[in-house]
């Protein structure tokens, strides 16, 4: 068995003290800067990147993977806690998980999210070692024309996300995309709403829309009267889930981790879509649709493992072909350059210890981190114990360092503020900040692969139909709204029929 | 009194996730060694305090790793400590501005490339001026660019792809990774140098722009050789030529554009030291020394060399030698830009 052969030299690798030891600081590090908000995993790479210079290329590749994923690990934490998602996958954690918090079953809620973690984890490597090549190859047959498609379906499937008026989710996913839209338009240069500030021309960063509209919020909200903020405070039930829960976390778990693989291997954008899709796929599927938004734990289990499974397969076309899917898989190409390394499909015969060490330190890297991140739980939860006098000053000076960091840039600062302050007008309002958050991460999405494919294809709307993946894809979309309308159908008729008699 | 040991607990541990998020976010310095106030007043003092290194673009890119190259060695020779910035946006207008503003103390640098002749070009009401703004300090390296094609794309050679795309200039993609990017330049350079117009496709970064070329889904593109060598080598990409004067290591088998019969497509990613106007020339005469000693800093050549590239010679890590080649690419780009009607704002 080739396969095995393999194997056995990428542990063989990725098992030596200091690989171990290094995958370990990568996670460490990872979970910590994916607890705090706004210090995201590319300014850490970024930051360690002349650190690793000095080692053994592995063992830099492997540290600087073991922060990618181990971020994606630990964003979930806030996001549970204190509603302060740092990514657009935690945005979608928030939603149940910061509901289970307030009921006092954060522990359930981690503990669903990590072993989703581990279990996607798990699957999306063996994935990696079993099919990388044939995979990315498929996943270069994307073209702009079918990452619209895509997109567009993700949207339509999405909107589930959004619970309560039809109406004002759309406002909310319209308000989103046109908040998406600022900044300079990557096709002509022309600045969009940037209103002669050039600090807004790369866009608003979505870390301080998240913060801003969840979190800060959030803090508003919990300030207005006493008893709320009592509620958040007092009542920890159980710290680990029941078995109810257990049972009821094994199919999001599965799902999330097929769902979250497959779109993972997409170069353009794939990641994005994972947690969304698994969201609103669990939702609609649920027997329990009216907990969704109110603490229901598959909502946690089934997003937090399709963003674990994406994360891990998006390494793909960086390992098979040397193209980086992320910024973060940007920075590694660097890595590997620094390393004397050319990233390309070459790496897999060229440096077979590496390749392979590398994927089986990821294994490695998941155990460390539900190793770590099991009995950190705990701790976590007791913060909640925190007088939130306390705590929210410190939140709010975390979540300011945080975006600052981005790009040392007071924009970022001055975004919390205004979406901290419109997120509690929405609120007030009855409108929910999750399609808003939709619209703002898959609107520009849309827009760049439906004006670039129009590009290509030089005007000729036709390719979304001949191309056969956008086709299928579209196809899916329109079924997609079919099946969502139905039931309204059917009980307009009925209505109808009723009144006909 | 439990509560108040555990909220006691939980604030240390608040705390302790304070220190890690202010390490992170200040770490930026990377290795720089803490030579502290070995200056003294009898050099004039400079540097007794931190040094910050603009750089205009993301953290990780090749300007950010090649600043984070020079900054030990030149840290090490200045004895102090050089931070690293990375102020970004509107193609590296937002950090050349603010450095443009600093304090003319020497203690905030930017480090900018090529971009830095294109911006009057390509924006209005830029804030400051490249010749008028800024002392130069030098030249640092000059990262060379390369013409690759989808690997199954019909011509063979760089005159074949010029007689390709004038036949079929309604047809063809040219592949760029965003408007005052490198490689948008380089591929206006192309058309001007061959006499066509072509059909850009824009993406954001150069990652996407490479993966769609790989995929087929465009035609061709010119980018530096730090993206595209190792593609390149692997054959997952058709490559014409290398657009500098004199071939690249790496790729000993490239012909340079003047070889392969477009003498007129020369194109470099430049990159420079900058300081703001008003800089007394003691403290710039500092930072070019320290530059130079980087430049010639064996680890420093190594690690270029890995990244396609090479420090430039002495004689051009130098204040007139940096004016100099702005001079030149202002007035390139300024015509090249105008004639292909491109404006960022």
């Amino acid at each position: 068995m080739e396969l095995l052969d393999n194997l056995a030299l990428g542990f063989s690798t990725a098992l030596l003290v200091q690989n171990v030891l290094y995958c370990f600081v990568g996670v460490l590090l990872g979970t910590a800067v994916g607890v705090l908000p706004g210090i995201g995993p590319t300014a850490t790479v970024a930051m360690l990147l002349p650190i690793t210079f000095n080692f053994e290329p592995v063992t830099a590749l492997i540290m600087l993977a073991g922060i990618y994923y181990g971020a994606q690990y630990g964003g979930s934490t806030t996001a549970i806690l204190i509603n302060l998602p740092g990514e657009s996958s935690a945005a979608v954690t928030a939603l149940d998980g910061h509901e289970m918090a307030r009921q006092g079953r954060a522990g359930a809620a981690l503990a669903a999210a990590a072993i989703g973690s581990f279990i996607a984890g798990t699957v999306a490597t063996v994935a990696l070692a079993v099919a990388a090549p044939p995979l990315a190859r498929v996943a270069l047959q994307f073209g702009a024309a079918d990452y619209f498609s895509l997109v567009l379906l993700g949207l339509i499937v999405s909107i589930a996300l959004a619970r309560g008026s039809a109406l004002k989710a759309l406002a909310m996913i319209a308000l989103g995309v046109l908040l998406g839209t600022v900044g300079q338009d990557i096709y002509t240069g022309t600045p969009r709403f940037v209103f002669d500030q050039r600090e807004l021309y790369g866009g608003i960063d979505f870390v301080s829309v998240a913060v801003g509209m969840f979190g800060v919020a959030e803090i508003l909200r919990n300030l207005e009267n006493e008893q709320t903020r009592t509620a958040v405070v007092s009542k920890v039930k159980n710290l680990w889930p029941t078995r109810e829960d257990r049972r009821r976390i094994v199919g999001p778990i599965l799902r999330g981790t097929g769902l979250g693989a497959a779109l993972g291997v997409l170069p353009g954008g794939g990641h994005v879509l994972a947690s969304f899709t698994s969201y609103a796929v669990e939702k609609r599927i649920s027997k329990r649709q009216q907990e969704f938004g109110r603490g229901a734990i598959e909502g946690v289990a089934g997003p937090e493992s399709a963003n674990n499974a994406a994360a891990q397969t998006s390494f793909i076309p960086l390992l098979t072909l040397g193209l980086p899917a992320h910024p973060v898989m940007a920075l590694m190409v660097g890595a590997f350059i620094v390393h004397g390394i050319t990233p390309g499909p070459n790496v897999i015969t060229d440096e077979p210890a590496l390749f392979w060490g590398l994927i089986a330190s990821m294994w490695i890297g998941n155990v460390l981190l539900v190793l770590l991140n099991l009995p950190l739980i705990g701790v976590w939860v007791r913060m909640l114990r925190i007088p939130y006098q306390v705590l929210f000053p410190m939140i709010i000076l975390f979540a300011a360092i945080g975006t600052y960091s981005l790009g040392f840039n007071a924009y970022d600062v001055y975004a919390i503020v205004f979406f901290g302050i419109l997120g509690y007008v929405l609120i007030k309002c009855g409108c929910e900040p999750a399609p808003l958050l939709l619209g703002f991460v898959l609107g520009p999405l849309l827009e760049e692969n439906l004006r670039r494919a129009l590009i290509i294809s030089r005007g000729d709307a036709s390719v979304f139909l001949t191309r056969p993946i956008s086709a299928v894809l579209l196809a899916l979309a329109v079924a997609a709204l079919v099946v969502a309308a139905l039931p309204t159908i059917r009980k307009r008729r009925e209505i109808m029929f009723a009144e006909e008699e | 009194m439990r509560t108040t040991s555990r909220y006691r607990a939980a604030a240390r541990m608040i705390a302790a996730i304070g220190v890690v998020s202010l390490v992170a976010a200040c770490s930026g310095s990377g290795g720089a060694p803490g030579g502290g106030a070995t200056g003294g007043a009898a050099t004039g003092g400079y540097p007794d305090q931190n040094i910050t290194f603009v750089v205009p673009f993301s953290a990780g890119g090749p300007t950010d790793t090649v600043t984070r190259m020079i900054a030990e060695p030149m840290a090490a020779k200045l004895g102090g400590k050089i931070v690293v910035q990375n102020v970004e946006g509107a193609g590296g207008t937002v950090g050349a501005g603010e450095v443009a503003r600093a304090e003319p103390d020497g203690y905030t640098v930017l480090m900018h490339h090529i971009g830095m002749s294109t911006a009057p070009a390509l924006y209005q009401n830029l804030g400051y001026k490249p010749l008028e703004s800024f002392e130069m300090v030098g030249l640092v390296t000059e990262v060379p660019m390369t013409i690759v094609a989808r690997k199954d794309f019909e011509p063979a050679t760089l005159q074949d792809l010029v007689t390709y795309v004038k036949a079929n200039a309604n047809k063809v993609t040219l592949a760029n990774a965003g408007i005052g990017a490198a490689s948008h330049l380089c591929g206006l350079l192309f058309q001007t140098a061959a006499g066509v117009k072509l059909q850009e496709v824009p993406y954001e970064g150069t990652g996407p722009a490479l993966t769609d070329l790989v995929g087929g889904q465009v035609d061709f593109m010119c980018d530096q050789t730090t993206n595209t060598s190792g593609q390149i080598s692997a054959g997952e990409v058709k490559a014409y030529a290398v657009t500098t004067p004199e071939r690249v290591k790496s790729l000993p088998d490239l012909p340079t554009t003047t070889e392969a019969g477009l003498p007129k497509l020369q194109v470099s990613v430049w990159h420079g030291l900058y300081v703001p106007k008003g800089t007394p020339q003691e403290v710039v005469q500092k930072l070019t020394e320290a530059l130079k000693v980087a430049l010639a800093d064996q680890k420093v050549i190594d690690q270029m060399a890995k990244l396609g590239t090479a420090p430039v010679p002495a004689e051009d890590a130098t204040p007139q030698a940096h004016r100099a080649k702005l001079e030149e690419q202002l007035g390139t780009w300024a015509k090249v830009i105008a004639d292909a009607g491109v404006k960022a704002s």
